[in-house]
This record gives C-alpha cells, sequence and structure tokens, in this order.
C-alpha cells in the first residue's frame, strides 16, 4: 500500500520533537486565534505569517505550523459562539443557533465538549479524505486548461460573493473593487504598467497580505475606537465540565453526515467552511423535520455545523495543493505562504516535494488529536482568555499587524497602505458590504484576467472558446446558479438573534 | 525607491567601515529574495570560494529584490561603479531584461560581465502521445500552418522561454514570428500541465523544470538547446544535431562593476574558474539540475554582447520593445 508508505514518511518527518513542538504550538494559537470574535483564520494566519519568516523555518516546519493554526481557529471558533453568541470566526457563525441556547440552558460544558468532538470527527474525516482522494484529483489538473480556469475562478467569486452577503449587489461591487485593485502594476502580458501612477512601490502590484491585514485586523481596531473600548463580557457561566456521552452517541451519524456535506463544500474553490457549516446545519434540519427543534438548543445542531465546517476545512486543502486554487479564504492565505517558500502547489507537487505533503497530511492528524485533547479536558483555559478586556487585546493586534507587515517588504509604504485598507474596510463594513469579496478579487483577479488573455490567445480572440468544453459549460453553469441561488434562500439566512437581555 | 537607495548607502557604508577594519571581504549581491536561482549563485559560490580557498574571509550575501533584477544593477551602476570587490549574481534573465531595455534605460555595457559556470539547458517538449516525434516535424508543422502549434512557457510574453522556439523558427528560415502562438504562464510545472492536457501542443523550458514529468512518462523532450547531450540525458537529440544551430541555456553566473581594473577582472574570472573545476561545485550543480557551462572573461563578455543583440534584434519583431 502506497499511502501506507507515504504516510510513514509524512509521520517521520511531523514527529520529529521540533516539528511536534510547532504543532502543539500552532493548535494553541490557533485556537485562542479562533475563540477571539473578529480575528478568524484567516486573518489569524496571515498574521502569523511573518514569525514564519523570522524564525528562519523551512518550508515543512512553517507549513505545519501555519495548518496548525489553521486547524486550531477553526476548532476555537465555537467558544465565543457558544458563550457568547458572537461568533469566534465566519464558520462558526451556525453554531450560535444551538450552541448558545443550549450554554443558557446550563449546559455550557456539554455543548463545549460535544462540538470539540463532533469538531474532531470533522477534521479527522476530512484529512482522511484528503490523504485519498487527493492523488486521484491531481489528474484532474490536466482536464483544466484556461476555458476552464477562467470558469473556474468565476465560479468562485459567484459562490463565495454570493454566500457572504445578503445583497448580490453588495458582494458584486466589493468583488469589483478587489479586481480593480487586482489591475494595479505591471500587466504580465505586456510588460507596462497600469494604475500606477508613478510609483515605483506599486510595480509589483499590491500585496494581498497587506490588504487582508488592513481590512480585517485594522478596521477591527477602528471599530473598537468607534465603540470607546466597551469590554467584552462572558454572557455564561461554566462551572464544571464533564463529557456527555449520550449526547455523543445520539448525534454520530450527524457528524459523520455533516462531515461528508462538509468536505463536498471545501473542495469547491471559493465555497469554504462557512458553506460547509450552513449547507451541514441545513441538511440536518431539514432530515431532522420540525420535531428536531433544531434553533432551540439540541445536541445535534451543534454537532453538525462544527463537523461541517471542521470537514470543509480539510476539504478546502485540496484544490489547493493539486490545482493551486484555493477553496477559501484561509487556504488562500495559506496558498500565499507556499509561494512565499518557493513551492508552487498544483499535479507535481505530490510527485516532486512528497515530504511537505505527507508531512503536511501526518501533522494534520497529529494536530487533530492535539487539538481534541486541548479543547476537551482544557477548554477551561481558553474561555479565560476571552476575558482578556478588549483594550488589551487590540492594541496588541495592532502591534502584531504592523511589525507583520513591516517585516514583509521593509517598505513604510506598505504600512500607509495598509492603514488605508483599514480605513476601506471600516467603510465597507458601516455600508454593509462584505470585504471577503474585495479579498479574493485581489487575490485572483490577476490569475483570472491572465486565463482570459491565455484563452484569447489560443482561440485568436473567439470567446466561444470559453464555452468549449463540457468542464468549461458546467462551471459556468455552476457559477450563475451560486450566483443566483442565494437571492431565493435569503429567508433562511438570517444572522442569529442578537443578545438582547 | 530614494529611501532604498538611501538603506543600501547606509549598508555599503556600514560595509565600507567593516572592511576598513578587517582585510577584504567580498560582498555577492542577489538581486532577489532569498530562495531563488539568484540567491542560490550567490551563496553557493561564495561559500564554495571560501571553502577551497579563493577568497579568503567568508563571502557576504546581500539580497537586493525589485524590478526584476533592475534595483540591483542601478546600485550597482550608480553607487558601486569602482568596487573592486563586489560580485553580483546574473542569469539569462539579466541579459534578456536588459536587451529588452527593461531596466530603465540602463544597458549591458554599464557592467562587466565576469562568467557563467553551469546552465540550465533549455528543451522543447512536447506530450508522450504527441504526433511530433522531432523537432523538424514541429518546425514544419508550424511553417505550414503558425496556428496550429501553440507553446506555453513559464516566463512572460518576450520571455527568454518565448525566444527560445523562436530562434529555432529563425534558424529554419521562418520569419513571420508575430504569428507563432505562445501563453505565458505561473512556471513550468503550470506549462507543462498545459502542453499534456492538450491545450497547448509544445512546452518550451529548462530541463529542470521538466524531469519530474519526463521521468513520469508524461512527456516527450523533442529537442534540448546544448552544444553536446546532457550527460544523464544521452537519449535527447540537441537541436544542433537536428539542423538547427541553436544553443539557449539559462546560464548562472556574475557580473562585477564597469569601473574596476583588468587585472581584478581577470583575478575573478580566475576565482569563478578554480570553483567551476571543484568537486563541491560539480555536486551542488547535479543537486540543482545544471549542466556544465563554463564561461569565463572575455569568452563570456562576449557572448553576453551576441546575446543580447539577438534578443535585442527578436524583440523589436515581436513588438514587445520599440
Amino acid at each position: 500500500m502506497e499511502i501506507f508508505a507515504n504516510l510513514a514518511l509524512g509521520f517521520g518527518i511531523a514527529l520529529s520533537p521540533f516539528t511536534l513542538a510547532l504543532a502543539v504550538a500552532g493548535c494553541f494559537l490557533g485556537t485562542i486565534i479562533g475563540a477571539l470574535p473578529g480575528l478568524g483564520p484567516s486573518n489569524g494566519v496571515a498574521i502569523l505569517i511573518p514569525l514564519t519568516f523570522t524564525m528562519g523555518l523551512d518550508a515543512t516546519s512553517a507549513l505545519v505550523l501555519m495548518t496548525s493554526v489553521y486547524y486550531g481557529a477553526m476548532y476555537g471558533g465555537r467558544i465565543s459562539s457558544i458563550l457568547l453568541n458572537i461568533p469566534g470566526d465566519e464558520p462558526a457563525l451556525m453554531t450560535t443557533l444551538d450552541g448558545y441556547p443550549m450554554a443558557r440552558q446550563g449546559r455550557a460544558g456539554d455543548a463545549l465538549v460535544l462540538s470539540g468532538v463532533a469538531s474532531f470527527v470533522g477534521a479527522f474525516l476530512a484529512t482522511v479524505g484528503l490523504m485519498l482522494l487527493a492523488p486521484m484529483l491531481a489528474r484532474v489538473a490536466y482536464l483544466f486548461g484556461p476555458a476552464e480556469y477562467f470558469a473556474l475562478y468565476l465560479l468562485a467569486f459567484c459562490t463565495l460573493g454570493g454566500m457572504a452577503s445578503n445583497n448580490q449587489a453588495k458582494a458584486a461591487l466589493a468583488s469589483c473593487i478587489g479586481l480593480g485593485i487586482a489591475m494595479i502594476g505591471v500587466d504580465s502580458s505586456s510588460g507596462l504598467p497600469r494604475l500606477t501612477g508613478g510609483n515605483l512601490h506599486l510595480y509589483d502590484g499590491i500585496d494581498f497580505l497587506v490588504a487582508i491585514v488592513g481590512l480585517f485586523a485594522i478596521a477591527e481596531v477602528f471599530f473598537f475606537i468607534e465603540s470607546h473600548g466597551k469590554g467584552s463580557s462572558i454572557g455564561v457561566k461554566l462551572d464544571k465540565v464533564r463529557i456527555p456521552w449520550k449526547d455523543i452517541m445520539d448525534t454520530k451519524w450527524t457528524m459523520l453526515r455533516a462531515s461528508g456535506v462538509g468536505f463536498i463544500a471545501g473542495i469547491l474553490p471559493g465555497a469554504g467552511a462557512s458553506l460547509g457549516s450552513f449547507l451541514a446545519y441545513m441538511s440536518e434540519k431539514s432530515i431532522a423535520g420540525e420535531k428536531g427543534g433544531f434553533g432551540t438548543g439540541v445536541a445535534k445542531g451543534v454537532a453538525a455545523p462544527e463537523a461541517g465546517n471542521n470537514s470543509a476545512a480539510g476539504g478546502a486543502l485540496v484544490p489547493m495543493l493539486t490545482l493551486g486554487v484555493p477553496g477559501s479564504g484561509t487556504t488562500a492565505v495559506l496558498l500565499a505562504l507556499l509561494m512565499t517558500l518557493n513551492i508552487t502547489p498544483g499535479p507535481t507537487l505530490f510527485t516532486e516535494r512528497p515530504e511537505v505533503v505527507w508531512g503536511l497530511i501526518a501533522s494534520l492528524l497529529i494536530a487533530n488529536v492535539v487539538l481534541l485533547l486541548m479543547n476537551v479536558p482544557m477548554v477551561k483555559i481558553f474561555v479565560k482568555v476571552l476575558m482578556v478586556p478588549a483594550w488589551v487585546l487590540l492594541p496588541g493586534v495592532t502591534m502584531i499587524s504592523f511589525v507583520g507587515i513591516y517585516s514583509l517588504s521593509g517598505s513604510y509604504f506598505d504600512l500607509l497602505l495598509m492603514v488605508g485598507f483599514g480605513v476601506l474596510g471600516y467603510i465597507l463594513r458601516k455600508l454593509d458590504i462584505p470585504t471577503v469579496p474585495v479579498i479574493l478579487g485581489i487575490l485572483l483577479g490577476g490569475n483570472m484576467e491572465d486565463a482570459l488573455r491565455r484563452a484569447m490567445v489560443l482561440s485568436d480572440g473567439d470567446a466561444m472558446f470559453l464555452f468549449s468544453t463540457p468542464i468549461a459549460v458546467g462551471l459556468w453553469i455552476a457559477a450563475i446558479a451560486g450566483f443566483v441561488a442565494p437571492m431565493f434562500l435569503r429567508g433562511v439566512l438570517k444572522k442569529p438573534p442578537a443578545i438582547t437581555d | 525607491m530614494t529611501k532604498r537607495l538611501f538603506k543600501a548607502l547606509v549598508a555599503s557604508a556600514v560595509l565600507t567601515l567593516g572592511a576598513g577594519t578587517a582585510a577584504t571581504a567580498a560582498e555577492c549581491i542577489a538581486p532577489a529574495n532569498p530562495g531563488g536561482g539568484w540567491d542560490f549563485t550567490c551563496r553557493q559560490i561564495g561559500k564554495i570560494m571560501y571553502d577551497i580557498g579563493a577568497v579568503d574571509q567568508p563571502v557576504q550575501v546581500t539580497n537586493m529584490a525589485g524590478a526584476g533584477g533592475g534595483l540591483a544593477y542601478n546600485h550597482v551602476v550608480a553607487e558601486r561603479n569602482t568596487d573592486e570587490d563586489l560580485i553580483i549574481a546574473a542569469s539569462t534573465a539579466t541579459s534578456t531584461r536588459l536587451a529588452q531595455n527593461a531596466y530603465a534605460g540602463m544597458t549591458a555595457d554599464q557592467v562587466r560581465f565576469v562568467g557563467a559556470i553551469g546552465a540550465d539547458p533549455g528543451v522543447i517538449v512536447v506530450a508522450a502521445d504527441s504526433p511530433y516525434q522531432s523537432l523538424n516535424d514541429l518546425v514544419e508543422a508550424i511553417k505550414a500552418d503558425p496556428g496550429s502549434v501553440a507553446f506555453a512557457g513559464g516566463s512572460a510574453v518576450g520571455g527568454f522561454d518565448h525566444i527560445k522556439p523562436l530562434m529555432i523558427l529563425q534558424r529554419a528560415g521562418f520569419d513571420d514570428i508575430k504569428k507563432v502562438k505562445y501563453i505565458g504562464v505561473d512556471g513550468g510545472a503550470d506549462a507543462i500541465t498545459q502542453t499534456v492536457g492538450g491545450f497547448t501542443q509544445a512546452m518550451t523550458g529548462d530541463m529542470s523544470e521538466i524531469v519530474g514529468f519526463l521521468k513520469a512518462g508524461e512527456v516527450r523532450v523533442i529537442a534540448v538547446l546544448t552544444d553536446e547531450r546532457v550527460p544523464g540525458f544521452e537519449d535527447i537529440p540537441t537541436a544542433k544535431e537536428q539542423g538547427y544551430d541553436v544553443v539557449a541555456v539559462n546560464w548562472r553566473g556574475l557580473y562585477v562593476p564597469k569601473g574596476i581594473s583588468d587585472e581584478k577582472f581577470e583575478e575573478w574570472a580566475g576565482k569563478l574558474q578554480q570553483v567551476a573545476d571543484s568537486d563541491e561545485w560539480a555536486a551542488a550543480m547535479e543537486a540543482n539540475g545544471l549542466a556544465p557551462f563554463t564561461k569565463v572573461g572575455g569568452d563570456f563578455q562576449s557572448y553576453v554582447d551576441n546575446l543580447v543583440l539577438e534578443i535585442n534584434a527578436m524583440s523589436k519583431e515581436l513588438g514587445v520593445i520599440q
């Protein structure tokens, strides 16, 4: 069995004391980042990337650390969802629906442990899926030419844009802002500078890490200043934690189904974990029917979205590693990390850099076990972190952002740009325009344009080339459906009720 | 720009002060971030020079990324023109960019190219199931219908990967090079993927980029663009033996400032020759997929001059530059 030989290779790398220590540290940091409201996996990973450079980590170690943070954040997001009714990150949104009611019934400990186990099941199954399916999916890359890639990027914009907002027009506007920003810099097809205003700093385009940190972290600080620093408070008390065996056994099929749904959602480029947890919750809700009592604090309502979003997190690694196309916002950041480390994800990654891929897979499995151990008995420690007042927390975030971005390029221009993006993020959120499509636009806009222009070169400018294969046509249909469908699903996409008492 | 120059000035001032107290410590500028080909050139050559005793102090490596090597080039020409202890990593990309005036008006004669000691051979590759068995098949097909063959390569339009097939076609008497289809993708692996997938008919790139696919049996190399067949790949014919006199390799070498004395220039050329002859360098080349390609001193300078002229002429024809 080749897989076992590969796994052995992977564990040989991941089980070195140093990498193991990195995995544990990454899991711990990740869980805290996930638990902190506003700090999600994508900005958590983005902020920590410069750390890997200053530590001088090699490719495998850097990847182990960052994916541990990634998985950790997916676990951690549920903590503030359940205790505060504030999702720690976007994918944990659905967990608030049943997690918080459950906590208010005095079962906060049960909800936390149950969701921890569900996260483990989801993430574990997804890692197994990644292991078994990724090499197979790698062959798929040969079926993707410029026309197919163009349609694929379009699909990413349509599904993510469609999910991220209740208003399609705003999502489309946000995507266009991102695409516009992506046009800045030297045009790769002609070598001519565009929209640079003669500023040499803009010739290489805008680094999307600058945009990500600005739009998420700095914008968060502006909101904090606006609210005059009202501190965070724990809404629910957590007394003692025991393992709710009955709930775990009751929800085993829910977890399995939700993991499957989440994994598929994760593989679709651009859909990501939020879609995974949403689909998992919705499908379990419809299976349980009216009697299921979803929304009133039932165990299944906690298990489903958590299994779903953690499984989607694993699924999102499949297209990133095999096609070089990120499946979610966080994998987009991870992709940036890989490219900075001179690793080009793609079909050859598995054959050319097996130590990177299988080391990663093995460390994901290790991270999972570490996270289960960390999140079930030690959940109280993470709850304590939420009691850190925001006036301590946010200046720290600001400092990390500035140091991190400066260390990327050593240019103060990037710092100005980052603050500029912070202002943009603040304005966009005030206008209720989602910022995720902006990031996606900056990240994928250049690739999408290149794909289109290559297609035009190959076809001598014939636009019908874009619809010339079944795969391309299928992707176009999926993209259009992904953009239009949420308009009709808007009724079920309501945000969780705010705390009123 | 001025900030960076200022930083560079401070850095060089510090270095000069350091040099005043210690014996001469040479500096190698890698005009890119750590990890790339230029960085490899500086670190490997610098380390081997010290290991074999060609220099008496470890060579200090400075990374100066920006504008595809243009920032470092500008720095050397404008600030360090007479620095005898300075070497700068260069490759085919350096000469291509100089030929295409991509360094903001600076020209190849503003520095001295001291030598190359290794190269990644250029290759023309087709999918394993392609009807094109030889370079001749491919050239004839393009002559008959230029639209029937599209090339994929890892460099942008007008880059060296684009230039390679055009050099072959010109030797074959095909002059309408603007008609040849070429798409620039993100690196050699991507170019291979497009070719194996059938979206393009041929791939143009470097040997090191295709070794994995060649071993997997996915591709056929129809020509390698070297003088002799490459050791380890003796079954791959050169373009030359198929009747197309084209040598196009991605060489790894160094340039030095223009203003240094001829003796110093020859001294660096000699040190480079020593590295080229060492076992350490042979091992480093093998580990990184490079083939032997040693040209030092005046030989190399005239090789680069000719390369720049040829690429410049071709780029004008392509319309990449005016």
